[in-house]
């Protein structure tokens, strides 16, 4: 198999080692304890997440039938029952607002919210034999599964525009803060999705964990019914601890102009989300060095 | 500093493995202990500690205290059999998992290729892919829409590049993911065992862009499992063995004492415990070994020695239609011959239960050169899909043999892969004097 001449150019060695003194010099070493976040580094991988969200976004609805309708169809259908059952036969009150509209209104950052955060906490498990092979920043799988999600919220938002009009609501001027909401169930999503995609990696528990989460943490958001039940003020603050009460109320009152101003609510919904990010971007530095090995 | 590329010093990886279960003593100690472990593990998982959570006790070292420079410019081999942590070290230097011990200073951008086409996606184009794989591997998209038609050309895909990669053939698929790989410029460069995948016609592109490579000047770490492309591509060699550093010098030097040390100890080798065999959920091996298979099975090999290649082997998943797949590697790492059991029409169209099976490949004397023969092999599901692969799972040494020459009066080496007696016969049809 002698197909080859060993040789190596000599002016090109002296050209590498002229370029010697500007090389970048890395230490490769074991790490301890609770490590740094390494922001640094995720901002020069940028592109990758960039081709990661656009990857995602691109084959979510591959090979379907109903293709992207698939992000209107759920939290619509779920409308649809809500409306029936907690609307019509329930008698739900709706803060006074038609509840099908009301309702929708906080299912699309929901949808947005529990997608997320299904997708990313397998995010890491289902990219195995990439961080097996290369080496990358391991935050940016997560980050870019949550992110592709919202294309969908977008689609799904056009919706709720359309299903306002119909109903004859005209957004208020509050609107201008929507994209914070949204940035809150972001930061809420990857925050969970850190810890369990992390955790997932270990233990596929969170697999089974992760159905039965989304379904509690829906009964616990005030989507079918007004956080407004909740007459005492200070309660009603608390239950912001619940990040997505924050963002569902919020959305109810940039959008539709609910009387329930989120004020402190919000205010405690931020803080729990970051403190569930910030935690979350720390536990998920401290298992990455372990990543490659077993998952 | 100088010109110093790498430098390694005292590198450790230790992994932990299962440990042995403890035994229950009592009911009542295995009821508390069942209750008690996931809480435990929870624990251990919440304080950041997965192995304790996943009960792995057991350590084991796959580099141990390895130590070396490489200069930039170098093109150095590192070998080694299965298991001695060649894999391992290339992706510490790539920053894919972190060392446990000791530190590496690496002067300048690691590329590495671990894998081709790693993170294509089938349902994307290939000109999605190009991207993608790019990004993956480190490249910025300025760089890719630069050698774009240069990596498209290389690979010959230029007709199918707005194709689903789905409906490429493999070799396609290959030959994209390489030539993106290949486009990489990073000063260190590192590269495992890619040349095994692909035909004979794509190796030796693989090998070709390698050397241009490295005649670029730029650094290579080169781990493969073919001695021919070691020798030709390198100036010099490490040699692993069990995580530690054996030799390392000059690659003639340290091919030819890692093939000699290799022989006698991988003609028979078997493997007591299952967890540890070589294999993996699929497939277990519990022996290997190569013998002459009629006559005293002590007897060295020679050319004329009628072979018996044996593999003894754990099946760990029921109904599954097995074939084995030999390759056998000739002295000079070229590929002698292909054989899989296509004749057993017994165990080819039946599935394997679980259990212990021994499979043998009978080799005729009179066939193979002499030489040292590398085996390797695939384990085959359904007639397509490999779900187990060991190189040079067995190594062994053919002899010379003085019946291989017959009546014939010189006595080099013979040429090739193989050196098969077949029949010649020589007729006279003219005589000198009858043709006037």
């Amino acid at each position: 198999m002698k197909i080859l001449n060993k040789q190596v150019a000599p002016i090109a060695i002296n050209a590498a080692l002229s370029r010697d003194t500007e090389l970048p010099h890395l230490r490769i070493q074991p790490s301890h304890g609770w490590v740094s976040l390494k922001l640094g580094e995720l901002w020069e991988y940028r592109e990758l997440l960039y081709f990661l969200t656009w990857r995602d976004i691109k084959v979510r609805y591959k090979q379907t039938v109903l293709g992207a309708t698939w992000a209107i169809i759920q939290p619509f259908m779920t409308m649809v029952v809500f409306s029936l059952f907690f609307g019509r036969l329930a008698k739900i009150p709706s803060d006074g607002l038609p509840y099908p509209v009301w309702s929708y209104a906080a299912l699309v950052p929901w949808t947005f919210f529990a997608s997320g955060l299904a997708t990313s906490s397998d995010s890491l498990v289902g990219s195995a034999n990439l961080i097996k092979k290369v080496f990358f920043p391991r935050l940016v799988i997560p980050i870019g599964t949550v992110l592709s999600g919202v294309v969908d919220f977008a689609l799904a938002f056009v919706v709720l525009l359309l299903m306002m009009l119909f109903f004859g609501i005209i957004p208020t001027i509050n609107m201008v803060f929507l994209p914070l909401f949204l940035l809150l169930a972001f930061v809420t999503a990857l925050g969970v999705g850190l810890w369990l995609s992390a955790m997932n990696v270990q233990f596929r528990d969170v697999r089974y964990t992760v159905p039965f989460l989304t379904q509690f943490w829906l009964f616990i958001t005030p989507i079918a019914y007004p956080s407004s039940l909740i007459k005492n003020d200070l309660l009603r603050a608390l239950y912001g601890l619940n990040p997505m009460a924050g963002v569902v109320e919020g959305f109810r009152w940039a959008l539709l102009g609910t009387e329930t101003a989120p004020g402190l609510m919000a205010l405690v919904s931020a803080v729990a989300a970051i403190v569930l990010f910030i935690s979350g971007l720390f536990y998920f530095r401290r298992m990455e060095k372990s990543f490659a090995d077993v998952v | 500093m100088g010109n110093l590329a790498i430098k390694v010093e005292n590198l450790g990886k230790m992994y932990h493995i299962g440990g042995p279960q403890e035994a229950y003593s009592t009911f009542r100690d295995a009821i508390t202990r069942t209750v008690s472990a996931p809480f435990k593990r929870t624990y251990d998982l919440l304080r950041g500690q997965a192995y304790g959570a996943a009960g792995l006790k057991e350590e084991i070292w796959a580099l141990k205290d390895v130590s070396f420079e490489v200069k930039h410019g170098e093109v150095v081999g590192i070998i080694g059999h299965n298991g001695a942590g060649k894999s391992t070290l290339l992706k510490i230097l790539s920053r894919i998992t972190e060392p446990t011990a000791g530190y590496a200073d690496i002067y300048g951008r690691v590329g590495a290729l671990l894998e081709v086409g790693t993170g294509f996606h089938p349902e994307l184009t290939g000109r999605e892919n190009v991207y993608l794989n790019g990004a993956i591997l480190g490249m910025s998209r300025n760089d890719i829409n630069l050698k774009f038609n240069e990596i498209v050309e290389f690979a010959g895909v230029e007709k199918f590049i707005d194709t689903p990669v789905k409906h490429y053939s493999s070799g396609m698929g290959l030959r994209l993911g390489f030539s993106v790989a290949a486009h990489l410029e990073p000063e260190i460069l590192v590269v495992d065992e890619v040349l095994a995948v692909g035909d004979a016609q794509f190796q030796k592109k693989c090998l070709g862009k390698m050397s241009d490579v490295a005649s670029e000047g730029r650094t290579v770490l080169f781990v493969s499992h073919n001695m021919g492309a070691v020798q030709s591509l390198c100036q010099r060699c490490i040699w692993l063995n069990e995580g530690v550093v054996v030799d390392e010098g000059q690659t003639e030097h340290i091919v030819s004492s890692y093939l000699n040390s290799s022989i006698s100890a991988a003609m028979d080798q078997s493997y007591e415990d299952i967890q540890t065999a070589p294999g993996n959920d699929r497939i277990r091996v519990k022996r290997v070994r190569v013998i002459p298979s009629e006559g005293d099975t002590n007897k060295p090999i020679t050319m004329v020695t009628p072979l018996k290649l044996e593999f003894e082997y754990w099946n760990l998943k029921p109904d599954t239609y097995l074939n084995l797949s030999l390759y056998v590697y000739s002295p000079d790492g070229a590929l002698a011959f292909n054989t899989a059991p296509v004749h057993d029409a017994e165990w080819l169209t039946k599935p394997y239960p679980q259990g212990l099976f021994r499979s043998v490949c009978y080799v005729p004397g009179y066939l193979l050169n002499s030489g040292i023969y590398h085996v390797k092999v695939l384990f085959v599901e359904d007639q397509a899909r490999i779900i187990c692969q060991l190189d040079d799972v067995l190594v062994f040494d053919v002899a010379e043999a003085p019946e291989a020459r017959g009546v014939a009066t010189w006595f080099g080496r013979w040429p090739g892969s193989v050196h098969p007696k077949l029949e010649w016969k020589t007729k006279e049809l003219f005589l000198h004097n009858n043709i006037d």
